[in-house]
């Protein structure tokens, strides 16, 4: 989902970064003011971060012979909000930005978006809409991770046919196309990343179930069975 | 079954990492005589599309320090991932170590 350095137009650059700036300076807001109150939460929002860091450096092979890598934004934004996620994912993209010549400063606000952004509030919205038919909660944790993973790649995909429209066909066309480099390959990486959240969910229910129970994440009944 | 979940579960991920590897064949080279590279990432596939359907584009920004060789990249990488996956096994520990203490300490009570 990285957008190389350099591979948008100077106005997308600069509108992508516009439109992720509020959701990291909300997201900062969010999380100094959850530290302030839950001083005790420190540590799991920790988790959520490694968590990110860990997805997002695990390039892994893929269906159509290609490679990509998940992204874990879907742990940080069951466990505390969409918004905390904005930042987390933007060290994250910064630090491969600098370091690995993966991603750019000028691309940094669109992949910001996609990753940070879409991915997170993807996530809490299909987490919310399966545990509200009531969905079994590891199974509402896969589908929201999984689906955070593959709409942040589908958004990359948005990104950039907007960016390079097709000469004969448009928006939609070049759409499909980046989607083939994209989305499809993420599918499989998409379940696996979906898995591995609910692997570290699993963990924590058993070990953590007082925090869980305390952020409203599960219910005093699932901490029991 | 929940007692085996989490190991099922990250046999599944290894499954579905493992089978591309032996779906995946390498094709033939082409005409030019190049070999096809597979298991290239979707990132610069893109990058490479682009190219295709705007060929007037070019890059106007350059990254400001590449990783000098590949190596060195997947040094990054992996310090990424290890500093993530420390992170987590340490609160994880700490976290079944609580568990196991509350519990010592409650049974101590009722005796």
């Amino acid at each position: 989902m990285h957008i190389m350095e350099g591979f948008l137009p100077v106005t997308h650059a600069i509108g992508w970064s516009l439109a992720s700036a509020p959701f990291v300076g909300y997201g900062l807001y969010v999380i100094k003011k959850r530290i302030r109150e839950k001083p005790e939460q420190r540590m799991l929002l920790g988790v959520a971060a490694a968590f990110t860091f860990v997805l997002s450096a695990l390039k892994m092979p893929s269906v159509t012979g290609s490679c990509s890598h998940p992204t874990g934004t879907g742990l940080g934004a069951v466990l505390f909000s969409p918004g905390a996620m904005a930042p987390i994912g933007a060290v994250v993209l910064l630090f491969q930005a600098l370091l690995l010549a993966h991603g750019g400063l000028t691309t940094l606000g669109a992949n910001i978006f996609s990753m940070a952004v879409v991915g997170p509030f993807a996530a809490t919205l299909v987490y919310r809409l399966a545990r509200g038919i009531k969905l079994p909660f590891s199974f509402a944790v896969f589908l929201a991770a999984s689906l955070a993973d593959l709409l942040t790649y589908v958004t990359t995909a948005g990104q950039l046919a907007f960016a390079f429209p097709d000469p004969v066909g448009g928006f939609a066309v070049s759409f499909a196309k980046f989607c083939g480099v994209f989305a499809v390959t993420q599918i499989p990486l998409a379940i696996s990343e979906g898995l591995l959240t609910v692997v570290v969910f699993n963990a924590l229910t058993r070990y953590n179930a007082r925090e869980l129970q305390d952020m409203n994440v599960l219910t005093g009944q699932e901490v029991r069975a | 079954m929940k007692k085996y979940q989490n190991i099922i579960l990250l046999f599944l991920v290894v499954v579905l990492t493992a089978l591309p590897l032996w779906m995946v064949k390498t094709p033939e080279p082409g005409p030019d005589g190049k070999e096809v590279e597979i298991f290239t990432g979707a990132d610069g596939q893109a990058k490479d599309l682009v190219g295709t359907i705007a060929p007037d584009y070019k890059p106007w920004f350059k990254p400001l320090m590449e990783p000098p060789s590949g190596e060195i990249e997947s040094l990054l990488f992996a310090l990424q991932a290890a500093l993530g996956a420390g992170f987590i096994a340490y609160y994880l520990g700490v976290s079944v170590t609580r568990t196991k203490m509350r519990k010592a300490q409650e049974q101590g009570k009722k005796c």
